[in-house]
Parts: C-alpha cells; structure tokens; sequence
C-alpha cells in the first residue's frame, strides 16, 4: 500500500476518480504477494502492479468497469481446466484480484 | 471517514491495521463488505453477520502478528465465504551506526525497500541532508548516547553498524547486542570480525549473543563500490526478514 499512496493521494487532491485492485490469492509461483496493489484512474492513469505485468492491462479494463458501476468485483487470472483464459500467467500460477472503488 | 482515510492516517502513525472485506459470498450475496481491526482488538464496520464478523476477526487478530494479507474462508449460518484479511504492517526501520560513505547509498536503497531510515554519528560534519537527501531522522550522538536520544529498537528494527572502528562499534554493540533487534550487522574484515568477536568474549558477551552479528557484513556478491556494498547490506537485511537462506536469525 505505502507504494501507492503517495500516487493516490495526488489523484485525490486532483479530484481523480480512482479504483483500486489488491492481490487476495495466489496459487503456485505468483510473480506478487498477497496484499499487493495497483491503483486506477478513470482518466486512464495507473500505479503499482499486481502481477509485473502479466494481467495489468485485464486489470485496467476490468478497474474502467468497476468504476461504470460502482461495484466491487473479484477477478482470477491464471491456468484453469474449467474454461480458457486469455490472460495467463506465464509462471504458471494464478491469481485472484479484488477490485473496489476507491472511496 | 472512509475507509481508506482511516487506513491512510493509520499508516502514517505507522501503526499496525487490517482491513477485513469479503471477497466470495454464498450464491445471491453481494461481496465488498468491508470492517477494520485494530491490534488492541477494537473493530470498525460490520461483514454483514455476527458470526461472520466473529470468525474473521479472530483470524485477523492472529494473521496481523504475522503481518501477511491473506484469504480466508469462514462458514457461517447463512453459508461459506471468503474474508480477506489485508494486514498494513508498520514500516520496518534501519538503524545506520556511522554516517560514512557507505551509508550514503545504503539510505537510498532501504528507502526504495520501505524502511525508515535512521542515521547515528557523533561527527555532526558528515551527518547532513545534502549527503542523506532521503533519510529519515539523523541523530548526532555516539553510540553510548542513543538511549538519551530515545532511539527505539524493537523486533522490527535493523541495525547495520558501519563505523569499523573499535572506538564505536565496540559501543554500538554494547546497546544493540542486548536489544530486541532483527537484524545486527558490522561490517570489517574477516580479521576485523575476529578480533572483535574476541575482544567481545574476553568483555564476557556470550557466544549466542555474539553469534547475532552478521560481520563481516552482507551477502557475498565480490562488492567493491559503496553502492554495490549497500547492495550486499541490503539483500541480507531482506533475507533475514523474511526467513530466507543462510541466517543467524
């Protein structure tokens, strides 16, 4: 969190409407730990990361979502049987991220 | 207040918190409910459930002594859900003996790592801004005189004496060796270290105390330059918090 906040705290003060994604799972190698965030601008900026770079882009798309509806949504990312994801993890692992609108 | 500006605040005490939201509910059920717990026990918000908030703070109260986000599942009357616990850890803090030319990259470094930096030295000529632009306290004392200085050393400080001079670490280790500290680290050579540890034992410092020190300082990467010396410093500080490789934590 401290890695974003300063970024946040310009956005706040500029009058952004902002989302923000955190890390609440991982399974197997995950290139990010559980807690880490990214931050999201409706006006399109972004901060921090919760793969390096993997999902980010998804992520992005999904923020611009949260922020239409105003509701919070958890999104996975990785390897799975049951359907075939586009956006993958290229270690192997998976990931699920929450993503809410900042109040 | 919102959430996030009470969070926000509380980092800024760089005081411990965790923010509990539901991430998966039962069939029907919304998620994003959100409530804080505070260290003490005090809680902010509702999950939505009695038996819910019950569960989950119990396992909040735990997790955040471990200072690790995790998620949770917890049963409940109305069925299972996911509690995400997210744990905002006070920053951990570095403790720099000798504000030498080594320090100089280190503070750098361990700013970019997230740590409160603190630089001691007596000598008020080399502990200035225009050397320690980043820093976040420096503190003219020697060694012996920290305690006066209300220096805190808890299980979440990290102490890298760089002073190599016995006049000063020898002190440094004095009110460092005794305390609660996470990390301990003098940098010398291996012969500095040696006669060191020798000179501690003869003062009577017990081996598992003296064992403590990781000296000579770092992991060894061949560094020459200071950066790349801050480098090594840094990367054994990282180790040891968190459990990793070849430490005498």
């Amino acid at each position: 969190m401290q890695d974003v906040l300063p970024t946040i705290e310009e956005w706040r003060a500029a009058g952004e409407e902002i989302a923000l994604a955190t890390v609440v799972k991982t399974t197997g190698p995950a290139p990010r730990f559980e807690g880490a965030k990214m931050a999201v601008t409706k006006s399109g900026k972004l901060v921090g990361s919760v793969s390096g770079g993997c999902v980010e882009g998804a992520v992005f798309e999904e923020a611009q979502r949260v922020l239409r509806t105003r509701k919070p949504r958890l999104v996975k990312y990785g390897i799975s049987k049951e359907s075939a994801w586009d956006i993958g993890l290229a270690c192997g692992g998976g990931i699920e991220v929450y993503i809410a609108p900042l109040e | 207040m919102s959430n996030y500006q009470k969070i926000k605040e509380n980092i800024e005490r760089e005081e411990l918190l965790a923010r509990l939201i539901v991430v998966h509910a039962p069939e029907g059920q919304e998620i994003g409910a959100e409530m804080l717990v505070y260290p003490d026990g005090r809680t902010d918000g509702t999950l939505g459930l009695a038996d819910l908030d019950r569960a989950a703070v119990e396992k909040a109260m735990t997790l955040m002594r471990q200072t690790g986000s995790k998620t949770y599942p917890v049963e409940t009357s109305a069925g299972p859900f996911e509690v995400f616990v997210d744990v905002f850890p006070p920053p951990p803090t570095l403790i720099i003996f000798g504000a030498v030319h080594i320090a100089i990259p280190l503070v750098k470094i361990a700013k970019e790592c997230g740590f409160r930096v603190k630089v001691i030295d007596g000598r008020q000529k080399f502990l200035t801004k225009e050397r320690f632009p980043e820093v976040d306290e420096l503190i003219e004392a020697w060694p012996d005189e920290i305690v006066e200085h209300n220096v805190k050393i808890d299980s979440n400080t990290y102490i890298v004496i760089l002073t190599h001079d016995e006049k000063f670490d020898g002190p440094a280790l004095d009110v460092t060796l005794p305390s609660p500290a996470r990390y301990i680290g003098a940098i010398g050579s291996k012969t500095t270290t040696a006669n060191r540890n020798d000179r501690l034992r003869k003062a009577g410092i017990p081996d598992d105390q003296i064992a403590r020190i990781h000296g000579p300082i770092g992991i060894p990467i061949g560094a020459r330059e200071p950066a790349e010396i801050a480098v090594s410093i840094m990367a054994e500080i990282i180790a040891v918090k968190y459990g990793v490789g070849k430490n005498k934590e």
